[in-house]
């Protein structure tokens, strides 16, 4: 998802002070900045949270790629107001991470010498226009299958966050579709590029949810604390059904050749994606992750002596208003 | 968020870090189009109020969520704490005539 692999931290705490927070939480009760909580809970949220704010942030990338080459003035007014609502949508959780105890600046900090991640689907290029549809499409819509459920989670600033977050992203979703049916019921040429962006994106979409539940070790704490709603691959089968009829209306192939209903289960099944190009991503070895931290890492550079002259030219208004009284 | 009646917490890790020189952290506060009074929307950080309502504007009414937008600086609200919870709220749980519902009106008499 757009936190993935979020390493779960083991908490040494006063057993009774645990059972009543847990007992908290299990009566579905939302914890609040001030209440007590274990270490664990809060270091554990601080990484979910940052690591999901940073994926918003560097989400903008490969999007921000295709805004001044929008095929219309219309798509690119369109393409412009969802690379802004991902810059909102980080903000909203940065100030929901900065309610546990952490500053705005050691967080972008801690993305941009590494030491956090970001989620490794925006590690992957966008190389044509089409891939404004597949993302909007498929990465947005992967996104949605985990924040909607985020929304109950037990932490209150981090569940309006949430709340917030997924009353935009709808939005993000469609703009995406309505790309792909464009482009699909283009030319041969045009379709064949939605085709192509499908190809591309369908296995790094499914490595959205991270790894199988049976390699996932930090899920049974973070599902106790409601900071994790469901398992990885609970989100994936969903996603998964909901995604092939798509593919089917607009006509496009799912790049799978394993891909079959099972009536059974209810659901499709499908092949997994590669897990070795998984942890080569996350380890910085993607298509893009040189570049998108080099691009981060310029734009907070080259923004310095703005963040500081505006603070200065606010102290010294602030100075003088002192003085005046 | 220093005082100990700040609206967020000081955690271990905070205190014990050297203060930074950051923009600081502004509440924004938005009242709807519906007559409504200002609620609590989140937060940001700006240089200045000047500026925190500018980004207020494009941080949280980008969809016409309002007409009307507050700004404070964090330091400045004065919250009240989780462990005064029972002395605040619960001698209100017993004083159950201070609701209509508590008195029982003849049904001859009207509508009250």
């Amino acid at each position: 998802m757009y936190a993935q692999m979020v390493k779960s931290e083991a908490t040494r705490e006063d057993p009774e002070k645990l059972a009543a927070f847990q007992a908290r939480i299990d009566a579905g009760e939302k914890i609040e900045p001030k209440d007590w909580m274990p270490a664990g809970y809060r270091k554990t949220l601080i990484r979910q949270i940052g690591q999901h704010a940073h994926s918003e942030i560097v989400g903008q990338l490969p999007e921000g790629n295709w805004i001044t080459r929008a095929p219309t003035l219309e798509r690119k007014a369109i393409l412009l107001a969802k690379v802004q609502d991902e810059a909102g949508h980080g903000l909203y959780l940065y100030c929901a991470a900065e309610t546990l105890g952490v500053t705005r600046d050691e967080l972008t900090e801690m993305l941009l010498d590494g030491r956090m991640k970001y989620s490794s689907i925006f590690n992957y290029p966008t190389l044509t226009w089409a891939d404004m549809g597949a993302v909007g499409w498929l990465v947005d819509g992967a996104a949605i299958m985990n924040q909607v459920p985020l929304q109950r989670t037990s932490y209150g600033p981090y569940s309006r966050a949430m709340i917030r977050i997924c009353k935009e992203e709808s939005f993000h979703q469609r703009q995406g579709y309505a790309v792909m049916m464009k482009m699909a019921q283009g030319t041969p040429a045009q379709k064949a590029m939605a085709q192509n962006a499908l190809n591309r994106f369908w296995f790094p979409s499914l490595m959205m949810f991270g790894p199988s539940d049976k390699d996932s070790v930090h899920s049974a704490q973070s599902m106790a604390w409601k900071i994790k709603m469901n398992t990885n691959d609970e989100l994936r089968q969903k996603f998964v059904d909901q995604t092939v009829p798509q593919a089917e209306y607009l006509g496009l192939t799912v790049p799978d050749e394993t891909l079959k209903w099972n009536e059974d289960k209810g659901g499709y099944d499908f092949a997994e994606p590669d897990w070795d190009e998984f942890f080569e991503v996350i380890k910085g070895n993607g298509p893009c992750n040189t570049e998108r931290l080099a691009t981060r890492n310029k734009a907070w550079d080259d923004g310095k002596w703005v963040r500081d002259g505006l603070l200065a030219h606010a102290e010294k208004k602030a100075a003088r208003q002192v003085a005046a009284e | 968020m220093s005082s100990p009646n700040s609206a967020y917490p000081d955690t271990p890790e905070q205190t014990t870090k050297p203060k930074r020189h950051e923009w600081p952290l502004w509440e924004v506060f938005i009242r709807g189009q519906h007559g409504m009074s200002h609620r609590h929307v989140g937060s940001l950080h700006a240089p200045d109020a000047e500026m925190a309502i500018k980004n207020a504007r494009d941080v949280y009414t980008r969809r016409n969520e309002g007409v009307s937008i507050w700004v404070v600086e964090a330091r400045h609200i004065s919250a009240s704490s989780p462990s005064d919870k029972g002395p605040l709220y619960e001698p209100s749980e017993s004083k159950v005539y201070r609701h209509p519902t508590f008195f029982d009106i003849p049904e001859d008499v009207g509508a009250m």
